[in-house]
């Protein structure tokens, strides 16, 4: 079936307005600031996830680190945060003013030279896309070039979330150890902790979600995510078709890894620190599981994905200390068991069927339905 | 009365349960437990309305509390112990007739070994719950992620743990020792007693230990004008020491100063007992071991090592016995109790004599009244609040047994002052 190209489908259109009623009408109006800081906190996340259906549900490269991207972008933000908070004034119990407080404790006397360009804002807003960025890009390089992919590349990346880990929590003086760099205050003299500000940030953060999201719906409509997808089916066959196969891996690693750092950096400022905890091994797992829950293929499944599972983390927990692990745990074999394509194939498999014939039943759509692709009848789908 | 209520519910009908008639079931029903509780407590139950001005959850007869401690992770079999003193302290405080008048209710949530999730939890109880205060945290990155929370909402945190110090705050009680607390008497004491010229020193690679170490190569370079020979550390979780053993095989130490903490200490000692290091000829002084690790480690694998700390099981005083006993009934007569719990135990009552000694829930009040607050019925014996929001207490040393017990060997004859912010020490 020959489709004309358009900016936006029919099917991402409807899902983005309901997302957008929900994000920007629904949630601000019947949560307290609180609560709404939870679920901003939650759609930090959700950039992770958005990458990673990029990278993973459509080119079929698996990374089992993008932790390392969050926080590499969580750390830039970070870091130009703490040294706000450090001004002379703020810091006059120490042995030496003016720099964090952690190098302090560790007998650090001077600010280290890679924190330098940090005081600016400017420097570490690009910082937050380009270091994680251009790390993808060696990494990717050095892997993809070499033909490693599949499985030795999710341990690879494992290995990397590790080994950063290990570094972040080894040079404490540095970096703030396993403590993180935390109590971070003000943005260029503006008190983030404020409610008014979670607010506003809030806002900010949705702005960049959609962002974001349009800007994977243009790579997943154009001829770069057809590839892409055609690389995950059949690789050798893309490859013997005159395509660079490693170009576009790359590329398609370099975008998650963007997305996952502005997500970080939009952490830091939501919850006011950085630590090691959101590098390793475990939450870059938990970031595939978001991905997973919502449904690999479908972007605005991960969206839906990584704020349920979070709702559910953030319930079960305050409801049974004790026994919460378990609950989620249950919930993801569930998922992965009886629902393979997550949220995003309950809604196409048994919601979105019905609610065609209940809205065409009289009139056949003139091809207006199996115009959409599985990818966008999903998406369309996941959309209340 | 009754005669009324019976018009009542005979006017309604249906009004078996009308609030009024629940009301006063709910306070006949209430009756005899009422003869247990000292009169007085009731007679002097203030109202609500004077003792919190500032919203929190209290009502006529109850207040909220919040407990916050990982039940879950790898803190959780650390944590748990200070949960279960925390309840333990909240249950025999109700059972005295509460808080100024009003029974204290705990909701409890759990950081699951977690940072973020102890900031967001803590924002929770303050925000949403109005907790009147939280008993909570056990690492310092925790208590790191949670002090701006606390900062800001104006909460209170009754905080448990050693630590290492460089911290003071209005709205946290530090109810361990600080790094100087425990280390200054420990190495005099092992100077004086066993002549020790030589110090290696040993630690997990994380903000206490390295503070900690710290303080102790300046006491022992330029107080007591001795060496330290060697100074080590392992990322969080390491299981490999035998560098390290080769090492101290070599340097002879008269002392080696262990801050290992967590799993990785089991694989330290069985490796140092592997390589023949005895530790009843050897002089090993550790503040990280308590008894909960002992039973993770096996008494075997450590007897005869030294620990410094504020608190034994074995600690012979009536307040101790009574704390043992009343722990052991609640919790079980296996469970062991460490330094760490003793101090979460602390935490409500220290809480509830400051309310009382305020006249008030409100947080700014039990701020400024904390200092100087004494309680005379704390296991470890007598412990007094200091200006600086720390407590005055004893430094102890034990001799660790084989059956996981600490044997009493030193303490010092008076309340160490703490001192977070310890000049020449930096």
């Amino acid at each position: 079936m020959i489709k004309t190209p358009r900016f936006l489908k029919r099917g991402d259109l409807m899902a983005m307005v309901a997302l957008a009623v929900l994000l920007v009408v629904i949630l601000p109006m019947t949560l307290d600031v609180f609560r709404l800081n939870l679920v901003a906190k939650y759609l930090t996340y959700a950039f992770v996830a958005i990458g990673l259906v990029l990278c993973w549900g459509m080119g079929g490269i698996l990374s089992l680190g993008q932790g390392v991207f969050f926080g590499l972008g969580g750390y830039c933000m970070a870091m130009f945060l703490k040294l706000e908070a450090s001004s002379v004034a703020n810091t006059k119990i120490q042995s030496t003013p003016g720099i964090p407080d952690f190098m302090d404790w560790n007998q650090i006397t001077q600010l280290p030279l890679f924190w330098q360009p940090f005081h600016s804002l400017t420097f570490a807003l690009i910082a937050v896309v380009v270091v994680p960025t251009a790390f993808a890009l060696l990494v990717g390089t050095a892997m993809f070039k070499r033909r490693v992919g599949g499985v030795y590349f999710a341990i690879i990346t494992q290995a990397l979330a590790a080994i950063l880990t290990i570094l972040i929590v080894g040079q404490q003086g540095y970096t703030g150890g396993i403590n993180g760099i935390t109590d971070l205050r003000t943005l260029k003299g503006w008190d983030i902790r404020s409610d008014h500000a979670k607010l506003i940030l809030y806002f900010v953060e949705v702005a960049c979600l959609f962002a974001c999201i349009v800007v994977a719906i243009l790579i997943r409509n154009s001829k770069l995510g057809r590839i892409l997808v055609a690389m995950r089916e059949k690789e050798d066959r893309v490859r013997f078709s005159g395509y660079n196969v490693a170009n576009f891996k790359i590329f398609a690693f370099c975008a998650a890894a963007a997305f996952a750092s502005i997500g970080g950096a939009l952490f830091t400022l939501e919850v006011g620190f950085m630590s090691p905890s959101f590098v390793g091994i475990v939450p870059s797992i938990e970031m595939v599981i978001y991905t997973a829950v919502g449904g690999r293929l479908s972007i605005f499944g991960a969206v839906y994905g990584t704020l349920l599972v979070n709702f559910a983390k953030t319930s079960l927990s305050e409801s049974f200390p004790q026994l919460w692990l378990f609950g989620l745990g249950a919930l993801f074999i569930a998922v992965v068991l009886a629902f393979p394509n997550g949220l995003a194939g309950i809604w196409r498999d048994y919601v979105q069927v019905h609610l065609v014939r209940l809205i065409f039943r009289r009139r056949p759509p003139p091809g207006a339905v199996p115009g959409w692709t599985d990818d966008s009848v999903a998406d369309a789908a996941a959309a209340e | 009365m009754s005669h009324r209520n019976g018009d009542n519910s005979g006017r309604r009908g249906s009004g078996w349960l009308t609030p009024s008639r629940r009301n006063i079931l709910a306070g006949i029903a209430a009756l005899p437990a009422m003869s247990l509780i000292p009169r007085t407590s009731f007679a002097e139950a203030p109202a609500t309305s004077v003792v919190n001005t500032t919203g929190l959850a209290v009502t006529d007869t109850e207040v909220t509390v919040g407990i916050l401690h990982s039940v879950t992770g790898t803190m959780a079999i650390s944590e748990t112990g200070s949960v279960e003193a925390e309840k333990l302290a909240i249950a025999q405080i109700n059972e005295q007739g509460g808080v100024l008048g009003r029974k204290i209710k705990f909701i409890q949530e759990d950081g699951a070994s977690d940072w973020p999730t102890f900031a967001e939890k803590a924002k929770k109880l303050l925000v949403n719950d109005k907790c009147a205060s939280v008993m909570g945290c056990w690492t310092s990155a925790s208590r790191k992620a949670v002090l701006p929370v606390f900062e800001q909402y104006n909460g209170m945190l009754y905080y448990p743990t050693f630590y290492e110090g460089l911290e003071q705050s209005k709205n946290v009680i530090y109810t361990g020792q600080e790094a100087t607390q425990q280390i200054i008497a420990g190495l005099d004491w092992v100077t004086k007693e066993k002549g020790a010229k030589t110090f290696y020193l040993l630690g997990s690679d994380y903000i206490w230990p390295r503070t900690s170490n710290k303080i102790a190569r300046k006491h022992i370079e330029n107080h007591l004008k001795t060496k330290v020979v060697g100074e080590e550390y392992f990322p969080l979780g390491s299981t490999q020491f035998n560098s390290v053993i080769n090492k101290i095989k070599l340097t002879k130490p008269d002392v080696i100063y262990a801050i290992i903490v967590g799993g990785s200490n089991v694989a330290f000692y069985k490796q140092l007992k592997a390589a023949g290091i005895d530790l009843s000829k050897q002089t090993l002084l550790t503040i990280s071991v308590t008894e909960d690790e002992i039973d993770g480690i096996g008494g075997e694998n450590i007897a005869g090592a030294y620990a410094c700390m504020k608190y034994f099981q074995s600690l012979d005083n009536p307040n101790n016995k009574a704390f043992v006993a009343a722990f052991k009934k609640m919790w079980g007569e296996k469970t062991v109790i460490g330094d760490v719990t003793q101090a979460a135990y602390l935490g409500p009552w220290l809480w509830k004599l400051t309310a009382e000694k305020a006249g008030s829930f409100d947080i700014d009040k039990i701020a400024a009244a904390s200092p100087g607050v004494e309680f005379k019925g704390a296991p470890e014996g007598y412990v007094r609040i200091h200006e600086n929001h720390h407590l005055w207490s004893k430094t102890r040393v034990g001799r660790a047994r084989p059956d996981g017990q600490y044997d009493l060997i030193y303490e010092t004859k008076d309340l160490v002052e703490p001192d977070p912010f310890p000049k020449g020490y930096q």
